[in-house]
């Protein structure tokens, strides 16, 4: 299935990457080839199949609802790129 | 002292524990060899004063008569792998200067075993390429050169730094990871051994996420038995990852050696794809030939999916990593770029921070996500992973083991096939079967091909069942007995 160049536009700002205007049509035929390629899939009969969601056959193990590890701000903002005190300083989120 | 780079990390080990020599002396001969090999862009990150450092305890703990199984050993690690206090980037920008304040499980395993870092090795970004060229710090070259021949080629990837590292004698082993084929490709680029465990093995914890429900970590070493001591020490259950597995690790050495007489071997009829270059057809066959002179019997099976393992990978593996890489939002930690509002912000940093192919793969997975094409490729691709995996469940009613080549070529030249995606990912397409299927698969260097570069064989086996590899592993390295190494340039 081909990918448009509105269709990279919409994607592209659903995943929050800023792509300038002159690489889209470039975008949309990579994306295009690397689609077609994967249309193969479509060959295979699925028909009752259950979507394997895990590599591991086990259920999800459970644990102590407990706070293990924390409360020491000065490890987690480390690698703030702003800070202000023990907050993470970020841009305006309500207008 | 420059012959202690050259041992294999089992006659390293017990070299430290006669007092041969000390792991500050070898630690400095290793120290000296990465300094001198800048030329392959191996190592992202030299670490040579935390190296002596930890050498030296190492020394004082051997003395006080508590050494580890690892004890004094030095080793590189992939920069995927988050080690306290040390700069972690996973090969990308968006990470910038990272130190993160907390060590992987995986990482920790070898510190508490006795192991002695020497820095972080280059890889392709977020481990997504098969070339090592998507790294944001370069790519890295192989040590490997064609006979008479002085291009650079690619050392493969995305474990491209682990692997030349490896060859190279930099390291007496790496860490590596492998989502699709990442440890096994560039083992076969190399002449290295890499092995990726069962999927649950080796903890995730604290290694930079890609695909999630394929990713899994594993070393890379010069022999099969190095590959098993490392893989000791690096797997167990970690209650900090709900996917790793509450079983016990074997010691995966004591498999080496083993007699293999009597397993039944099965050789996969679609592995035998359109262009395969001869000569590995030709060392296949070689392959079926010596585990045949061991005493296995060989069985032609059948995994009919096969060829519809790269594009379903190419669903979930950039649907999982559309997810993961969310995060890089530039808030919290790594690069940010200031825009006009919020969303602005996450844009700019995001579209600055991560290289084309990411960026590719983002979008992909976005894509396949997103509202009214779920069913039609993620659910599809899932579903078709369950088929694979059915294959092989099938495939090991009937045989003990899989024998096939690792990879459909040898190291080709860096910048050959970065213009094409689909044609840089069928790199993959003997390894990726077994990630959607989260089976154990082995990468054994096995002869040259007519240029004088080096190439392996695979083995798959059932879940949890590394030992048969280790054993199968070993059959082969002693029949091929490959002693090749690359001429030295750098």
């Amino acid at each position: 299935m081909a990918i448009d160049v509105a269709t990279v536009r919409k994607v592209a700002r659903l995943a929050r990457i800023a792509e300038p205007e002159d690489r889209l049509e470039t975008l949309a035929k990579e994306l295009s080839g690397i689609m077609n390629w994967i249309e193969q899939l479509g060959e295979v009969d699925t028909d009752g199949v259950e979507p394997m969601t895990s590599a591991v056959h086990m259920p999800a193990p459970m644990r102590e609802d407990v706070v293990t590890e924390g409360g020491d701000p000065e490890v987690v903002l480390s690698n703030a790129p702003k800070r202000a005190g023990n907050f993470f300083v970020v841009p305006k989120v309500l207008e | 002292m420059s012959d202690l780079t050259k041992l294999t990390l089992k006659a390293a080990l017990d070299g430290l524990a006669a007092k041969s020599f000390s792991s500050v002396e070898i630690t400095r001969a290793h120290v000296e060899a990465v300094e001198a090999a800048r030329a392959l862009n191996a190592f992202v990150l030299e670490t040579p004063e935390k190296a002596l450092e930890m050498a030296e305890a190492s020394d004082a703990r051997r003395a006080n008569g508590s050494a580890g199984p690892l004890e004094g050993a030095p080793l590189g690690i992939k920069d995927l792998f988050c080690t306290k206090g040390v700069r972690s980037t996973a090969g990308s920008k968006i990470i910038g200067d990272f130190i993160p304040t907390y060590e992987s499980t995986v990482t920790q395993n070898l510190w508490n075993d006795g192991a002695v870092m020497l820095g972080k090795l280059n890889m392709d970004e977020f481990a997504m390429g098969s070339s090592n060229e998507t790294s944001a710090w370069g790519p890295v070259v192989n040590p490997w050169r064609v006979a008479g021949g002085n291009a650079k080629l690619t050392p493969g990837g995305s474990s491209g730094g682990s692997a030349s590292a490896v060859a190279a004698e930099l390291c007496l082993g790496a860490t590596a990871t492998d989502t699709g084929g990442s440890i096994r490709q560039p083992a076969s680029f190399t002449g290295t051994v890499g092995i990726k465990p069962t999927y649950g093995r080796c903890s995730r914890w604290g290694v930079v996420a890609f695909a999630s429900s394929l990713d899994q970590a594993g070393p890379m070493t010069r022999t099969v038995e190095d590959a098993a001591i490392l893989l000791t020490s690096m797997a167990g259950h970690d209650p900090k990852d709900s996917t790793s597995l509450p079983v016990d690790t074997p010691d995966f050495a004591s498999f080496v050696g083993k007699s293999v007489k009597g397993l039944r071997i099965g050789v996969p009829k679609e592995y035998r794809v359109d262009n395969m270059p001869p000569e590995i057809d030709a060392l296949w066959e070689q392959g079926i030939a010596w585990l045949k002179d061991a005493g296995c019997e060989i069985v032609e099976v059948s995994l009919p999916h096969t060829k519809y393992a790269l594009p379903a990978y190419y669903i979930v593996a950039p649907a999982e990593a559309s997810s993961n890489l969310a995060r890089y939002d530039g808030m919290r930690y790594g690069l940010r770029v200031d825009g006009a509002n919020l969303t602005d912000t996450y844009e700019k940093s995001r579209a600055e921070g991560f290289g084309a192919e990411v960026k590719r793969r983002i979008l992909i997975g976005t894509y396949v996500l997103s509202a009214g094409y779920y069913d039609a490729y993620y659910l599809k691709a899932l579903k078709v992973r369950r088929r694979i995996a059915d294959d092989f469940d099938q495939a090991f009613e009937k045989v003990d083991a899989l024998l096939t080549p690792t990879a459909p070529s040898a190291a080709f030249s860096l910048g050959d096939r970065s213009d094409d995606p689909v044609a840089m990912y069928l790199n993959d397409i003997f390894t990726v079967t077994v990630n959607l299927a989260g089976l154990p698969g082995m990468s054994v260097p096995a002869g040259l091909d007519g240029a004088g570069l080096p190439l392996g064989l695979q083995l798959i086996g059932r879940a949890l069942d590394e030992g048969t590899l280790f054993s199968l592993g070993g059959a082969l390295e002693k029949a091929a007995d490959f002693r090749a190494k690359p001429q030295k340039w750098w």
